[in-house]
């Protein structure tokens, strides 16, 4: 899948996870893609569900099978 | 448009994450100019929240010096600042709390001759008033009026405090509500009155919040009502408060169209 922006957030925790990908996702106009490198665990669990909250559409997850995911986030999808 | 860096990322975290605020609004708080009338009781607080809040220009008016009996409510204010401009002790703690804030400093008393001068200065956004008399209180809502500048007006005594925001064309104005200061022998000189410093914590906060909604352009802001609070039986009441068409300065007719110092009552009492 075509991203319009990468970011990799395996380098911070919660909360910064969430800030930094909404920062990205404002960076983007709606109907263009965020390609997220996440990690395992609480990441993989609450991000997708926070992006959902927000009204962003998760249209691909994949494990990387390195303790760390990539999830295709369409911004505004659910809007 | 800026790019918040890392570390503001991180020390403005949680505000990004207020679906009212987000970056978008962090930027703009960043990009804000507030001018600060008095760092005493309620420019304390006010300033700083603001600047942890991170607003990019925050000016600061004031002529006095710190007195150790300015310290028991003046927050801003150190044991060691003692006998220097609360100005630059105001400026100090500003710059020590967020590096992003750009203090700006007028050793001044407001008067009709300057207060255009120092709100044109740097063009501020909102302005908020931390005076602690009568004749500044109608002198910059009357040069906020004249300027059309939104600013939050607030006033604190004993365990008692009241506050109301003014927003150009949207609002009626401070002296659409008390239409002039009160003679001088109904004002509590200061041996009188006295004030529990925590009061100046609650509604310069509350003024600070005005400020960041208004920058925000979120929620709704304290105009067209008044807010009153009173400490020892712990109730806020919000008093609504309409236009006054006979306002001498926002009226239909409006008398006043020049700026007026009104004297202040006299304080015998020796600091």
């Amino acid at each position: 899948m075509n991203a319009d922006e990468f970011l990799d957030i395996t380098d911070v925790v919660c909360p910064m996870t969430f800030v930094k990908t909404k920062v990205a996702l404002e960076d983007l106009d709606d109907g263009q893609i965020l390609e997220l490198r996440l990690n395992d665990g609480e990441p993989i669990q609450n991000l997708p569900r926070s992006l959902k909250d927000d009204g962003h559409k998760i249209l691909e997850l994949a494990n990387n099978a390195d303790g760390t995911f990539t999830i295709f986030v369409e911004k505004g999808g659910l809007t | 448009m800026i790019k918040l860096t890392n570390e503001q990322l991180e020390r403005y975290s949680r505000h990004i994450i207020l679906s009212q605020v987000g970056g978008t609004g962090q930027k703009k708080i960043l990009s804000s100019k507030v001018l600060i009338i008095g760092t005493g009781g309620l420019g304390s607080p006010a300033a700083m929240y603001l600047a942890a809040a991170g607003v990019g220009h925050i000016g600061l008016v004031d002529y006095d010096t710190v007195d150790l009996s300015n310290l028991q409510r003046q927050i801003i204010h150190q044991t060691c600042d003692v006998g220097r401009a609360k100005i630059e002790s105001g400026r100090e703690t500003i710059n020590a709390l967020n590096p992003d804030v750009q203090v700006h400093t007028y050793d001044e008393q407001v008067t009709a001759a300057n207060i255009r001068d120092i709100i044109h200065d740097l063009d501020y956004d909102f302005i908020i008033d931390g005076t602690d008399n009568f004749p500044a209180k109608f002198l910059i809502n009357d040069a906020c009026v004249l300027m059309r500048k939104p600013f939050s007006h607030a006033g604190i005594i004993r365990f008692q405090g009241q506050t109301i925001t003014y927003v150009p064309g949207e609002s009626p104005c401070y002296r659409c509500v008390f239409n002039e200061p009160p003679p001088k022998d109904a004002v509590p000189t200061c041996r009188q009155a006295g004030v529990l410093g925590v009061m100046g914590g609650v509604i310069g906060t509350i003024q600070a919040t005005e400020a960041l909604k208004y920058i925000l352009g979120v929620g709704e802001l304290l105009t067209g009502y008044l807010l009153t609070y009173d400490a020892l039986t712990m109730t806020f009441r919000k008093i609504r408060v309409p236009h006054n068409r006979r306002c001498k300065i926002c009226g239909e007719q409006p008398t006043i169209t020049e700026l007026v110092d009104y004297e202040q009552p006299t304080c015998d009492f020796k600091r």
